[in-house]
């Protein structure tokens, strides 16, 4: 039992990292704007967990600019991707043990 | 508790992970409209090609403008109230659902969609330059059916099939010329009218 809580990633603890991860799991890279009327949150909560997935390397960050606005992009890295399925994979650990 | 609460997270992140790929203002309404434009489209063509007496052959419509120009018509009012359609039916859906019709999935599905079609596009017409008329319905349906697979991805699993569905049309459609706009009505008629009501049973009430 003990085991499984252990396997939970710390930092996807939190259910928007989760949502954001989810999102540049499942596409090649997402923009804040767009991140940010899918999650429907505020530009600074969601500013908030960028950061803080970027500070785990989670996630890689792109700045440009289109048409002279300033446009950011994410994207998932290796590293990430494999904290998010590993974490998945403790969810449904979990679940499945407490059914039981 | 704990569980519960894991349960709604991972609900949460599947829904979160299809709505950021997945298109799903398209509505399939605009399908079944197109399907019908189409087959009165078709009916029209029809009555162009095969009214008169005189046998109509390739070089009569070379040298027969009215008909090739009233077909060339036929064939864009009909993309053009199809195109109109689906885009005010998704903006109705889109609005319904409070979401965007123009977002980060509407933008990859156009360049998804856009890229076979282009390319079909410009061959069809190399297809006409070089005077191979028979074949030009089928490149059509062929090269529509990959969009939709291409595209599928952003859009609903039954696209795909659609598109499918288009691939065997244009395949029986190149071996059996001079039926083209029979295929056309079946392809880009019945089986749009077909689609879409399953697509509006499914999803739309």
């Amino acid at each position: 039992m003990k085991n499984f809580f252990e396997n939970l990633d710390k930092t996807l603890e939190h259910r928007t990292r989760l949502q954001i991860t989810s999102v540049l799991v499942a596409n090649d890279s997402y923009d804040f704007i767009a991140l940010k009327e899918l999650l429907d949150t505020t530009d600074g909560n969601l500013a908030t967990h960028l950061k803080a997935l970027e500070r785990e390397k989670y996630i890689s960050i792109n700045k440009s600019f289109i048409d002279k606005k300033p446009n950011t992009r994410y994207k998932i890295t290796e590293r990430g991707r494999s904290a998010f399925k590993k974490h998945i994979d403790a969810m449904e650990e979990l679940i499945k043990q407490q059914k039981k | 508790m704990e569980n519960q609460r894991i349960q709604q997270d991972l609900e949460s992140i599947r829904h979160l992970m299809e709505r950021s790929v997945k298109f799903i203002s398209l509505s399939g309404l605009s399908g079944i409209l197109s399907g019908v434009y189409a087959l009165i489209g078709a009916a029209l063509a029809y009555n162009q090609i095969y009214s008169g007496e005189v046998a109509r052959t390739v070089t009569y419509y070379q040298g027969n403008f009215p008909v090739v120009r009233n077909l060339f018509v036929i064939a864009l009012v009909v993309l053009l109230a199809s195109l109109i359609t689906g885009w005010w039916f998704s903006f109705r859906k889109a609005k319904k659902l409070k979401t965007k019709i123009w977002n980060e999935t509407s933008r990859r599905l156009l360049i998804n969609l856009a890229i076979p079609l282009i390319v079909g596009g410009i061959f069809t017409l190399v297809l006409v330059y070089h005077g191979h008329y028979n074949v030009v319905a089928a490149s059509v349906l062929i090269f529509y059916g990959l969009a939709l697979i291409n595209a599928s991805s952003n859009l609903f699993e039954e696209i795909r099939y659609l598109g499918y569905c288009e691939l065997v049309v244009g395949l029986i459609a190149g071996v059996l010329p001079g039926y083209g706009l029979y295929f056309w009505a079946v392809g880009f008629g019945l089986l749009h009218i077909l689609y879409g009501g399953m697509m509006y049973r499914k999803y739309d009430r």
